[in-house]
């Protein structure tokens, strides 16, 4: 049920393995150094697979700290819930940090499954080229590179059916083995869930640092009840949350100008949850029609519509985080 | 790779007569919104409805159904699931990983391994009694739970999946995905649904497509699958939801009065000209 990649061939990828039963209570856990040891593992189903996965520390993380050492800033974006503009938040602070033609900037794609960042930066037909000095990501201008999984795909189309510790090999791959070179900022772009690719990125990185992470999210409860999540997530993982942006916060009809709450706040919206658990409240972007239209062309709103007023909502959230990552 | 017993259907999904599942490759289209409504429709024609929540990490079905803080408990027979007060003919139970959380904002940090088993669990540990359609609500993506929940059901005879996606390319990419992946895992293909299909501006009532419009029709013309129709946006409905519970009529009754229940009642009756068979013998009808 395997998609083959060019690049990522089913021989390089680690055995996949499925647990019996969920862990007990105080399972050490599968891939930990006491896994099918600890007094927990006694009478668990589960024993004789854990015993049997690999051990010890991971002789990878210290070549993604070398390869990571010449990336000043990494920032990811982050929302527990889907489609709120994680990518597309991710994409236009690209476009907007790249702007600065003394930055350079890189933008990782971590959704394995369903890769937007490509389609949003306008290089989705693009190929990855492999050379000494590791893959060579895709080159959107002169000051802005891009890694994501859309550029190894046979078609545009091609399903990733993979399973967690797969999607685990290629994150590390794109740590390890992408050319990034000189950084200023690297954004990396996040599935929804607090799931393998949350947990994964922040292990392998965990010595190289991240400097922390910017959250996103609509103004509905809905929304902000998995948003809690990831925010519960960021402080058991000890991610620094640089801050939170709300999206699609009002619109204004282009007919008549009268504003609608679409994603009514019921519960107070973003600036309610930054005060109630104590983040830094960086800003609300109004739904703007063409910031959809924008992203489907591949094209940047804020070059687009430099004085829209979601234009100018942005570029004040791209101030904030910079000064929070202490760059202004 | 499949231990419990080869080719036979899981015991626990023996009396449920129709299972459909809800899926799209993007996240934040309208999934377990769309779940809701289904449910909430066909309950209101009288079926008996189930609704399995297999989104781990970000469940969404408690709240829409007002059902936080609420648990599941273990009878005789397995889990029971949460009814849902309904007032109605028809009758509405939810199983989600949102009711075994001690706090609302807790983080389910889970990898695939996890996730698996409690999806076999769900699966097979849940006294569902007897349904005429169980929904099943999915996280986005085409990764553990898509492949845990294709396995568990690979002999149980699933009726197909509901494939939802919002009008925009960057959406209906996404999607199409979610579909080769469906066909990959033989699930059939029931329709398409295009959500947040325009906003009619409550002050001029003039439409306005805020993510585009027409990428359903075009991806069911590409696919050749069917196109079960468009919702529009309409804030009232999350205002029902959040406000649920200060209303005196029960949710069932709520949507009866909203502008979408006439949507959704068409989509219902094209998916059910379909005319698919029932998954459970002839003498359970």
């Amino acid at each position: 049920m395997t998609e083959i990649l060019p690049h990522v061939n089913d021989e390089v990828l680690p055995a996949e393995y499925e647990l019996k039963q969920p862990e007990p209570d105080h399972c050490p856990g599968p891939e930990s150094e006491m896994a099918g040891k600890s007094d927990a593992c006694g009478g668990c189903a589960n024993k004789d697979i854990c015993e049997s996965l690999p051990k010890g520390p991971d002789p990878d993380i210290p070549l993604i700290t070398d390869n990571m050492s010449g990336i000043e800033h990494k920032i990811l974006v982050l929302s527990g819930k889907g489609g709120v503009g994680k990518s597309t938040f991710a994409a236009m602070l690209s476009w907007a940090l790249s702007a600065d033609e003394d930055l350079q900037v890189g933008a990782m794609d971590l959704d394995i499954c369903g890769p937007s960042l490509p389609h949003m930066l306008g290089c989705v037909n693009e190929t990855i080229h492999e050379s000494n000095s590791g893959w060579t990501p895709v080159y959107v201008a002169d000051n802005l590179a891009t890694m994501s999984i859309q550029y190894m795909l046979p078609e545009d189309d091609s399903a990733i059916i993979w399973r967690g510790s797969k999607k685990n090999l290629l994150i590390k791959k794109f740590l390890k083995d992408v050319d990034w070179n000189k950084l200023d900022y690297l954004v990396i772009d996040t599935p929804p869930g607090t799931s393998d690719e949350h947990i994964s990125i922040n292990k392998y990185m965990k010595e190289s640092g991240i400097d922390g992470a910017l959250v996103v999210t609509t103004p509905q409860e809905v929304a902000l009840l998995d948003v809690r999540k990831e925010i519960d997530f960021c402080k058991k993982a000890g991610i620094t949350i640089l801050g939170l942006v709300e999206n699609m916060s009002g619109f204004v009809c282009p007919n008549c100008k009268g504003e609608s709450q679409i994603f009514k706040a019921t519960t107070g919206g973003g600036k309610a949850l930054c005060e109630e658990l104590g983040i830094r409240f960086l800003g609300s972007v109004p739904l703007d029609p063409r910031i959809g239209k924008s992203c489907d062309m591949g094209e940047s709103f804020l070059d687009n519509y430099p004085d829209s007023p979601a234009s100018s909502a942005v570029l004040n959230v791209v101030e904030a985080l910079r000064d929070a990552v202490g760059d202004l | 790779m499949e231990e419990q017993g080869i080719g036979v259907p899981a015991a626990s999904l023996e009396r449920i007569k129709h299972i459909i599942l809800i899926l799209s490759g993007k996240g934040g289209v309208g999934k377990s919104s769309v779940t809701t409504q289904t449910a909430l429709t066909l309950c209101s024609m009288g079926f008996k409805v189930g609704v399995l929540d297999i989104d781990l990490t970000g469940p969404s079905l408690p709240r829409m159904f007002g059902l936080e803080n609420k648990s599941i408990y273990q009878g005789p027979k397995g889990w029971q699931p949460v009814k849902v007060e309904t007032n109605s003919a028809g009758s509405l139970s939810v199983i989600s990983l949102g009711f075994l959380l001690g706090d609302r904002g807790n983080s389910v940090i889970w990898r695939g391994p996890k996730k698996t088993s409690m999806i076999k669990q769900f699966i097979s540990d849940v006294a569902w009694g007897e349904l005429d359609y169980l929904l099943i609500d999915t996280p986005p993506g085409t990764s553990d739970e898509h492949i845990s929940i294709a396995e568990e059901l690979r002999y149980s005879k699933p009726d197909g999946g509901i494939v939802v996606t919002t009008p925009q390319s960057v959406a209906t990419a996404d999607v199409r995905k979610e579909i080769n992946f469906c066909r990959k895992v033989d699930l059939k293909i029931l329709g398409i649904i295009e959500n947040m299909s325009g906003f009619i501006c409550p002050h001029c009532a003039e439409c306005t497509n805020i993510f585009s419009s027409g990428g359903g029709k075009k991806l069911s013309e590409q696919f050749s699958v069917p196109y079960l129709g468009n919702i529009p946006i309409d804030p009232k409905f999350v205002e029902m939801i959040e406000n649920q519970a200060s209303s005196e009529k029960t949710l069932v009754e709520m949507y009866k009065e909203s502008s979408l229940c006439p949507i959704f009642q068409e989509i219902m009756k094209k998916l059910r000209e379909q005319d698919i068979k029932t998954r459970t013998m002839e003498k359970h009808d």
